[in-house]
């Protein structure tokens, strides 16, 4: 039986896992026992006590208070166990140690924005050392997600306009999924991000390596941001139809809108498909896209309008 | 004459009202033609209207879900886009919570029956009642005009912001159910005046059926919680066409705020979907046991106690929410408290089944997989009331799991048995209870081998409205999904015999059953006035161990329409066995 239950929950890769695992254990050990008497009971007295004329006479019995308060306080009892367990565990999982290591995640339609304390960035993979308690700080740039890591049970919404968090202490190296879990539109299910657990020596390195956010000439620069911002998430770069058009061949051509007027593509048309995408949507594709402004900045702008005229 | 003392103060003149199982007039045949039925005041054919209405919704939601396990047969695309599989998502909540298990058993199986256990003519309001079901209509007609533009994609939860940005069309449907709210506050407040005012002589609360009791805690559900929804979503509407940031951080609003107004009602509303449904459990059980009730007052208050504490326990689907830990905290604990009437009731009808005379039919089967998926449900709202426990299992698979256990398993099931229960009575035919069991066997089956498996991949962490999914899920959702096959075959198999039973069916007796309920003393199906006497109750309705001629009398009146000598030969039979009776 236990191994039914265990089969149940992924793998715990996390202390914080253990007073949840615990308690979904116990709630199903009494639920099984409870729900095998009462389907017992059901049985038993369907056969039992089947009807075998229909002149049969029954019993006057209409209660019976030592029952009644039985099968009340009982019940009430066993609850109340499960509530303080779960408290306790709850409060375990709000409670961030000291010593936290804290990285900065933004949620945004669809993907995650990953940022650690020495100016390094990723998109959808989060970086984290093994054995030391890791703080994410989470935000969002549009609408609520929700930030789910099974392996370590831990989960929060993400919230536009205030901060939320969760943490976990990753046991050991290695790889573990993170799922949004708010629905937020067409991208939701794709909205997938991964924990990767170095040991403490590879993460520093690592870290050292990335640090500083991105580098180069203003073409590079503008190929890192498209990573990192996700619009990749949406628009390809080889001509792909994505949730938004391809990047690919998009420099300087003619698009028909959803009014039927025409644009050609340019800096200006870019910029504001940047800053405010509602304003001008291509023919055939759907107003979808988070506004980027006062996410980024106007050199930002101009690298990534940079790169994008490379790709014919 | 014989004399029945109803209360202390009141002696009545009393007689015996055999049902007649051959009625020469029923509601079906007066007031004939299509005019006359969408005209009409009777309860009993407004009852009917809506359970067409419901048919029909519950059918288009129950196509969606199909459309919606098809498509998660295999991961990523399988035959339709991500942006379509998320309207239908929203489409299969939206219908069926709000045209489909709402006003299912109240405004259904209720408006039918409720006034015939009360031993009334009709409802209170028969035309408000009639008003009900037309806003009703309008409410659904506003719904398909938003499919018919862009749809909807919010999911039926409408969070903000995700709902003030959607292009799709959220204020068509956000005034559909606005619309749809007053239907159920105007249903909730008839049948609210209608118990308490048009109970037949002798029906005191404490022979109350216990149908009416839940209807009677639903009701107060109804008019106290609906009128919230509507301030949501009205505060919704004013958000996206205004611009109001009520709910926009951007313009000082906050988020969360919307999420309490929502379960504010939402919450509650899951007892108006399921309380309902305990009161049909408790009538069948006790008919095909043969056996009065077990703890009768102990089924009757638990409802008014669920529908009490069910006002303070929204803020459990927002564990994770942001909201402040104290509420956090406070809302598990009341979760916990609002488990315990459940449970009570569940206990007290298995009680019931002690000692009885128990026979299987469809309905008292149906009753019994209502029992077992019930409890399930229970059991795993326990685990998703548990703190730490509900952030690992917070909007995945396990929480839809656990409520399609509640929903289905509990307010669908219960509608079936039901169905079946009071099919003769609202006919007059009976169905092929051969065919009907094996159709209870599908759903069965079929409802397991569907739900079941998202129990797992849940707590695996398989979240919820999602398109696409990784692979680990691949085989418990391609179990689920031809588990809902199993549940499609078997609610045609109930169509099909439903519908050869209303045009084929061989004839039903007034009382098929052998109920001592009110309703069962009326023919079937029943006269256009219910009854053609006044009935007066001296028994409880589950007096089981009392005489059938006991439960079928009416104030003796020479003017009744009755044939005088028949009516003379009743009383004079009735006088001698009535001479030494006293009431207790």
């Amino acid at each position: 039986m236990d191994r039914l239950f265990e089969f149940m929950l992924p793998e715990a890769k996390s202390p914080t896992a253990d007073s949840t695992d615990a308690l979904f254990h116990f709630i199903n050990e009494v639920s099984l026992v409870l729900l095998i008497g009462i389907t017992f009971a059901l049985i038993y007295f369907a056969i039992k006590y089947r009807r075998r004329s229909e002149d049969d006479e029954t019993p006057v019995i209409t209660h019976n208070n030592t029952l009644e308060i039985t099968w009340s306080v009982v019940p009430l009892l066993i609850c109340f166990v499960i509530f303080g367990w779960g408290y306790t565990g709850w409060l375990n999982l709000k409670s961030v140690p000291d010593n936290a290591y804290e990285i900065q995640v933004n949620g945004f339609k669809w993907g995650w924005n990953v940022k650690y304390a020495n100016g390094a960035q990723t998109l959808n993979e989060i970086h984290v050392p093994e054995g030391r308690p890791v703080k994410i700080v989470l935000q969002s740039s549009d609408v609520l997600h929700s930030f789910f890591v099974p392996d370590y049970r831990v989960k929060h919404d993400v919230v536009p306009g205030r901060y939320t968090y969760v943490w976990f202490e990753a046991e050991e190296a290695g790889e573990s999924i993170v799922f949004c879990t708010e629905y937020c539109g067409t991208g939701h299910s794709d909205m997938l991000a991964k924990v990767i657990v170095h040991t403490e020596e590879d993460f520093q390195t690592w870290l050292e390596k990335n640090g500083g956010g991105v580098s180069g000439t203003p073409v590079e620069q503008g190929e890192q941001l498209v990573q990192l911002q996700g619009c990749t998430t949406c628009h390809s770069d080889d001509g792909t139809r994505l949730i938004g058009p391809s990047f690919k061949g998009l420099w300087e051509s003619e698009e028909t809108l959803s009014d039927g007027s025409t644009v050609t593509v340019d800096e200006n048309y870019l910029r504001e498909s940047i800053l405010n995408p509602g304003a001008k949507i291509v023919e055939s594709y759907d107003n979808v896209m988070t506004p980027y402004e006062g996410r980024i900045s106007d050199e930002e702008i101009t690298n990534i309008i940079e790169y994008l005229k490379t790709l014919k | 004459m014989a004399t029945a003392e109803v209360s202390n103060k009141k002696t009545l003149k009393v007689q015996r009202f055999k049902p007649s199982d051959n009625p020469s007039n029923t509601y079906l045949t007066d007031e004939k033609g299509v005019w006359a039925w969408m005209t009409t005041v009777d309860h009993k054919k407004i009852g009917i209207m809506y359970l067409v209405a419901v048919a029909i919704f519950f059918a288009v939601g129950g196509a969606l879900a199909l459309l919606l396990r098809t498509e998660l047969m295999t991961p990523a695309k399988t035959f339709i886009e991500a942006d379509t599989y998320n309207q239908l998502f929203t489409l299969h909540g939206a219908i069926m919570v709000f045209f489909v298990l709402v006003p299912s058993i109240p405004a259904a199986l209720g408006n039918f029956i409720m006034p015939m256990q009360l031993g009334a003519k009709d409802v209170a309001f028969p035309k408000l009642n009639l008003a009900s079901f037309y806003i009703y209509v309008a409410g659904a007609i506003f719904t398909f005009i938003a499919l018919a533009q862009h749809g909807l994609d919010t999911g039926w939860t409408f969070y903000t912001p995700y709902s003030t940005e959607s292009s799709s069309s959220v204020i068509w449907v956000t005034m559909g159910v606005f619309i749809l709210g007053f239907s159920s506050i105007l249903t909730g407040t008839n049948f609210i005046t209608t118990i308490h005012k048009m109970r037949a002589p002798g029906i005191t609360w404490g022979k109350l059926p216990l149908n009416v009791w839940a209807l009677y805690a639903t009701s107060i559900i109804q008019v106290l919680a609906t009128p919230v929804l509507a301030i949501t979503v009205l505060l919704l509407t004013m958000e996206r066409w205004l611009g109001f940031g009520i709910f926009d951080p951007a313009l000082g609003g906050d988020p969360v705020l919307f999420q309490h107004f929502f379960w504010f009602y939402s919450h509650p509303a899951v007892y108006i979907m399921i309380v309902p449904g305990f009161g049909i459990i408790s009538e069948v059980i006790s008919t095909f046991s043969k056996k009065t009730v077990f703890g009768y007052w102990a089924i009757a208050l638990s409802s008014l106690a669920i529908a009490f504490i069910g006002f303070l326990v929204w803020g459990h689907h927002m564990f994770t929410s942001g909201q402040s830990a104290v509420a956090t905290t406070v809302f598990s604990f009341l979760t916990f408290l609002v488990g315990i009437p459940t449970g009570i009731k569940i206990f007290n009808w298995i009680a019931t089944l002690y000692k009885g005379s128990i026979k299987m039919d469809t309905p008292m089967i149906y009753v019994f997989i209502f029992l077992f998926l019930f409890s399930i449900g229970g059991f795993t709202g326990i685990m998703l009331g548990a703190l730490s426990v509900d952030i690992h299992l917070h909007d995945t698979y396990y929480v839809v799991a656990h409520f399609h256990y509640v929903m289905m398993g509990g307010t669908l099931i219960a509608l079936l048995a039901g169905l079946h229960f009071w099919w003769p009575k609202m006919t007059g035919k009976l169905y092929n209870e051969k065919l009907a069991k094996i159709a209870s066997v599908f759903i069965f089956v079929g409802f397991n081998v569907t739900f079941l498996p998202q129990f797992v991949m849940g707590a695996q962490g398989m979240p919820r409205r999602y398109y696409n999914y990784v692979d680990q899920f691949t085989a418990f959702h391609q179990t689920s999904t031809i588990g809902s096959y199993l549940l499609g075959v078997g609610f045609l198999i109930i169509l099909y015999y439903l519908m050869h039973s209303l045009f084929k069916g061989a004839k039903s007796p007034a009382n098929p059953w052998g109920s001592r309920g009110l309703e069962w003393q009326a023919t079937s199906p029943p006269d256009f006035h219910n009854f053609d006497h006044t009935p007066v109750v001296i028994h409880g309705p589950y007096d089981y161990h009392q005489p059938m001629e006991e439960f079928q009398l009416g104030l003796a009146v020479d003017t009744n329409g009755h044939d005088s000598e028949t009516a003379k030969e009743v009383v004079d039979k009735e006088r001698e066995q009535w001479k030494n009776y006293s009431l207790g």
